[in-house]
């Protein structure tokens, strides 16, 4: 049953897109032309890797805001790093960059596993800290095109069948999400450990440790994205991707992922970020302004905020969830 | 509730072991507050200046206000992360009245108005339909920020009336400038709102207990949507301040307050979880981030070295009474 609603839920957003997308080319022939298309993907692949990371950590009832900040200071590592040594292979720069991810994801973690510090606290001291960080780390120097190697700045632009690795990566990442979520002990303690905490416990999952692995996954995938970020745009700054960490929990949101924990799929990141995608890049085709995207996402997460708590509360809650109690008290009152 | 509610049974710290041994929270933030004070005095010359000292107080007073209404919020159990948002569609609102010719009464009517409206929103969305604060709030965080570009892209109103900078920059008396005695003036009506009415201990009730609360007849629903209005009303308030004193409006202005605010209330003793947490904290809190600011901006730092202080100020504090507390449990086992 809980399975029907969720395939329910993720074949509305996909007609969604797909509406959208048929109206968009009815206002501008071309846009939903599967070149462009691969663009829009291309375009989205860094948000679709962050909400899958944020997603892990929701869904643990938690919230990683500290994902945009650990972009920005890794990307302006390895920006760095191969502004300094250019010799240095790339696999190596991506593996640094993987590495001190995971270290800023491992410390928000720890205080959140060994101190028990609720996660919007702690990430979003983590949050100020780690991006200072990268203004301490540079001096607030930028790090330009012309100090970047080429294979740095060239090797997520490489297309393989039509689409660059770029999009691939995303690709790869959303594959091995999709397994950890799905067929690994992680992956069920994840969702085990933020649809009922109490029951996790008892039934044996270290709860604080799954959310700990959660941070690690998170701050990992925003490491490799500080990386894909910096190439990408072909710059390193201070202020990469500052506020990004909102539209990661918007994809989120919009892809049905319940903020309570416990609730939600790679799937539905994936389509919410997706969404986010099409939105972005229809925007100067309909000629709206670009100012107007903030306001447009602010309202699609109000929407998608309000459709969940609809279909949350249809399910019975009683069983799923421990807050259940009160919630039928709500209805009685 | 954020995304961590998981509800506690006993209040938090009410004699907990590591609040007896600082005597209280205020106690330790006030001897903070002290040293910082003398650090100051002592790393720069100018500090000790009663016109200096009068201008370190536009760090935090605009800050502060909100920061009232958001500590009733968060005890409530809540959380408001749009009030930078109110603040820059307020400040929008006014700028735009200010251009079409409104006096400065109107101008503060149209300053207050709008971020009650808001508030209002707020409180329908979170109160009437019952959704989780955090996610709303963000939603609504860009929905506002981003009416604020619609209207004003990348220009900026300026022109106010000459009148309207006495709000921000005007003196009643000596060094206390309007701002300062509006902030005394606010702390002690919230002091008195939380600590000497029914209302107050309502919203402790609520925090502590919503279910328990529910059933004691207090209508939470109620409580919730007048604390949403309250936060709104702080931050127009705010947002009049702010304006008179910079002179100019653009979108992008109080960005990032929205976690200076969170900050101070954690800072000043509140549980982000709820129900735990005092005004006077608040206060002396307000006056510890104003002075390392302040004295961190004398000795030339820049500014986001500054906010990495407050990241590890805010993670720091928060951390330090659950450590002692973990080591004086393991200390007789």
């Amino acid at each position: 049953m809980i399975r029907q609603l969720f395939k329910f839920r993720e074949m509305l957003l996909v007609i969604i897109i797909a509406i959208l997308l048929a109206v968009f080319s009815a206002r501008s022939p071309g846009f939903a032309a599967p070149g462009n298309l691969a663009n829009i993907f291309n375009d989205t692949s860094i948000l679709i890797i962050l909400a899958l990371g944020q997603m892990t950590v929701i869904l643990t009832k938690s919230i990683d805001l500290s994902v945009a900040a650990n972009v920005a200071f890794t990307g302006m590592a390895v920006g760095m790093l191969n502004a300094a040594h250019p010799e240095l292979p790339l696999v190596l720069i991506v593996i640094v960059a993987l590495c001190i991810g995971a270290v800023l994801g491992a410390i928000n973690g720890i205080f959140v596993w060994k101190l028990n510090i609720p996660s919007i606290v702690v990430t979003l001291g983590t949050l100020t800290i780690y991006r200072g960080m990268a203004f301490v780390l540079s001096g607030g120097a930028w790090v330009n095109a012309h100090q970047m190697t080429a294979p740095f700045l060239q090797t997520p632009r490489q297309l393989f069948l039509g689409l660059p690795i770029l999009g691939w990566t995303a690709i790869v990442i959303v594959a091995v999400m999709y397994l950890v979520m799905s067929r690994t002990f992680l992956g069920r303690a994840i969702y085990a450990s933020g649809g009922n905490p109490t029951a996790a416990v008892y039934a044996g999952i270290d709860v604080g440790r799954t959310r700990f692995f959660a941070f690690v996954i998170s701050g990992t995938l925003a490491g490799l994205c500080g990386y894909l970020w910096v190439s990408r745009y072909a710059v390193a700054y201070v202020d990469i991707a500052a506020g990004f960490e909102l539209d990661t929990v918007a994809a989120c949101v919009i892809g049905g992922i319940s903020t309570l924990g416990g609730i939600g799929s790679v799937a539905g990141a994936v389509l919410g970020a997706l969404f986010l995608g099409v939105i972005k890049n229809a925007l100067p085709v309909i000629n709206i302004s670009p100012f107007a995207q903030m306001a447009i996402s602010g309202s699609v997460i109000i929407a998608a905020v309000i459709f969940n708590a609809r279909q949350e509360r249809r399910r019975g809650r009683i069983i799923l969830r421990d807050r259940g109690a009160s919630e039928q008290i709500e209805v009685a009152a | 509730m954020s995304a961590i509610p998981e509800k506690r049974l006993i209040p938090d710290r009410l004699g907990t072991s590591a609040t007896r041994l600082f005597g209280s929270w205020e106690a330790l933030l006030f001897a903070v507050a002290v040293l910082i004070f003398i650090a100051n005095s002592l790393a720069s010359p100018y500090f000790l200046n009663a016109w200096n000292l009068s201008d370190a107080t536009f760090n935090f007073t605009e800050k502060a206000m909100v920061a009232f209404a958001m500590a009733l919020l968060i005890i409530s159990g809540e959380i408001d992360l749009s009030v930078a948002a109110i603040i820059a569609l307020a400040s929008t609102a006014m700028g735009a009245a200010a251009q079409a010719g409104i006096g400065t009464p109107g101008l503060v009517a149209i300053g207050i108005g709008v971020g009650v409206g808001c508030g209002v929103v707020n409180g329908i969305l979170v109160a009437g339909l019952r959704l989780p604060s955090i996610v709303v709030t963000i939603g609504t965080m860009s929905l506002f920020r981003g009416i604020a570009y619609i209207v004003l892209g990348d220009k900026a109103y300026g022109g106010y009336p000459a009148s309207f900078a006495y709000f921000g920059q005007g003196y009643v008396f000596w060094v206390f400038s309007f701002e300062f005695v509006l902030f005394a003036v606010l702390a002690i009506l919230f002091a008195v709102l939380l600590h000497a009415t029914n209302f107050g201990r309502r919203v402790h009730a609520i925090g502590n207990n919503e279910f328990a609360a529910r059933f004691s007849g207090i209508r939470v629903e109620r409580i919730k949507f007048t604390l949403f209005l309250l936060t709104g009303l702080m931050s127009g308030i705010a947002a009049v301040c702010l304006t008179s004193r910079l002179g100019s409006t653009r979108p992008s202005i109080a960005q990032g307050w929205e976690l200076e605010i969170v900050t101070m209330v954690v800072l000043g003793g509140v549980s982000i979880l709820g129900g735990a947490g005092t005004i006077g904290g608040v206060v002396i809190a307000a006056f510890v981030m104003g002075l390392v600011t302040f004295g961190l901006g004398l000795l030339n730092v820049p500014g986001i070295v500054m906010s990495i202080f407050i990241g590890l100020l805010l993670i720091v504090t928060i951390t330090l009474p659950v450590i002692i507390r973990q080591f004086r449990h393991r200390k007789p086992a």
